[in-house]
């Protein structure tokens, strides 16, 4: 089993279905959890699900002041980021030709911009400590395009080659930078799909169903864990096999 | 040897692991030291520490020798 008692995760979007699972697992392997995100309450009934060990530090990530203050919050709060998961996103999904320069611009800076500047700015504690683990949530389009999410599709595509170039630079000093990549999960946001909707999707899964939260929760603490210590600059897809890559 | 001067030749020492000696005025980090351009990133982490100051970035670009980092902090501190 994956222990990583003593050790600290800063978790973004942890108020949403993806967000929540990596955080319980990461909280069920013994680390102290930081659970970020814009809307409080389910944060504060996450983290008193979590009990002991859990700290609520809401951050809207489209105020880069707030995104800037996050890691310092979070130090203050469990003493160190040894592990950061940046999970939060937004989508603005429409037509390219219909797409606002808006629409481009706010999802490049949720998605792209804040978790730059998470990684940059936990990165001093993780090279003094000899060992991080930085995991970014992407997503399967990010490597297969999609259309109407040409934004969101070139915001997860640019951690992606982020993530790899942070990697080369930092596995010297014991920190891991890796990304795992979901296909279609159901959370909340699947629910408002149409039966017909959902019958399409699920045509181009070979596994037949859409993933759990769990699924990629399980990923995450794979990367997290010392056994990845030898993983690095790569993409975990799981995705039931809708994109073999 | 002034004070600041021997903190930040213990620092340099220890940090990329050579002797006392060869920490001299004209030592460049990269080229007579053997650190590589993360460990010069690092160096400035820890004299900001050391010494209670922040190095900006563009600052820190202009800390190639042993001699630059002892004026900069001198300067600073």
């Amino acid at each position: 089993m994956t222990d990583l008692t003593g050790k600290t995760a800063l978790i973004t979007g942890a108020s949403g279905g993806i967000g929540g699972a990596i955080a319980t697992a990461l909280h069920g392997a013994g680390a102290v959890v930081g659970l970020s995100g814009t809307r409080v309450e389910p944060l504060e009934a996450l983290a008193g699900e979590l009990g002991d060990r859990a700290h609520v530090l809401p951050c809207n990530l489209s105020d880069m002041e707030a995104v800037e203050a996050l890691p310092k919050q979070a130090a203050e709060a469990m003493g160190s980021v040894d592990i950061l998961v940046n999970n939060a996103g937004i989508t603005r999904d429409n037509l390219f030709m219909r797409m606002s320069d808006e629409d481009w611009q706010s999802v490049i800076n949720v998605n792209l911009t804040a978790s730059f500047k998470l990684c940059k700015a936990v990165m001093r504690g993780m090279m003094k400590a000899r060992w991080g683990r930085i995991v970014n949530i992407t997503s399967v389009v990010g490597a297969t395009g999609n259309p109407g999410q040409a934004n969101y599709a070139a915001s997860k595509a640019g951690m992606v080659g982020m993530s790899k170039s942070l990697a080369y630079e930092v596995a010297s000093r014991g920190i891991t930078v890796n990304c795992v990549a979901p296909g279609f999960i159901s959370t909340a946001m699947t629910d408002k799909l149409t039966d017909d909707q959902k019958s399409a999707i699920l045509g181009q899964i070979p596994a037949g169903a859409m993933g759990a939260p769990d699924d990629i929760a399980a990923a995450v603490r794979y990367l997290a864990s010392m056994d990845a210590g030898y993983v690095t600059g790569t993409t975990l897809h799981v995705n039931g096999g809708m994109a073999m890559l | 040897m002034s004070d600041i001067a021997d903190r930040v030749k213990k620092i340099v020492v220890e940090h990329l692991g050579v002797e006392e000696d060869k920490v001299v005025e004209n030592a460049s980090f990269i080229d007579d030291l053997g650190a590589d351009s993360l460990d010069t990133v690092e160096l400035v982490m820890a004299f900001e520490e050391e010494f209670g100051i922040e190095i900006p970035d563009d600052a820190a670009e202009t800390i190639q020798t042993f001699g630059d980092a002892v004026k900069f902090i001198k300067e600073a501190a």
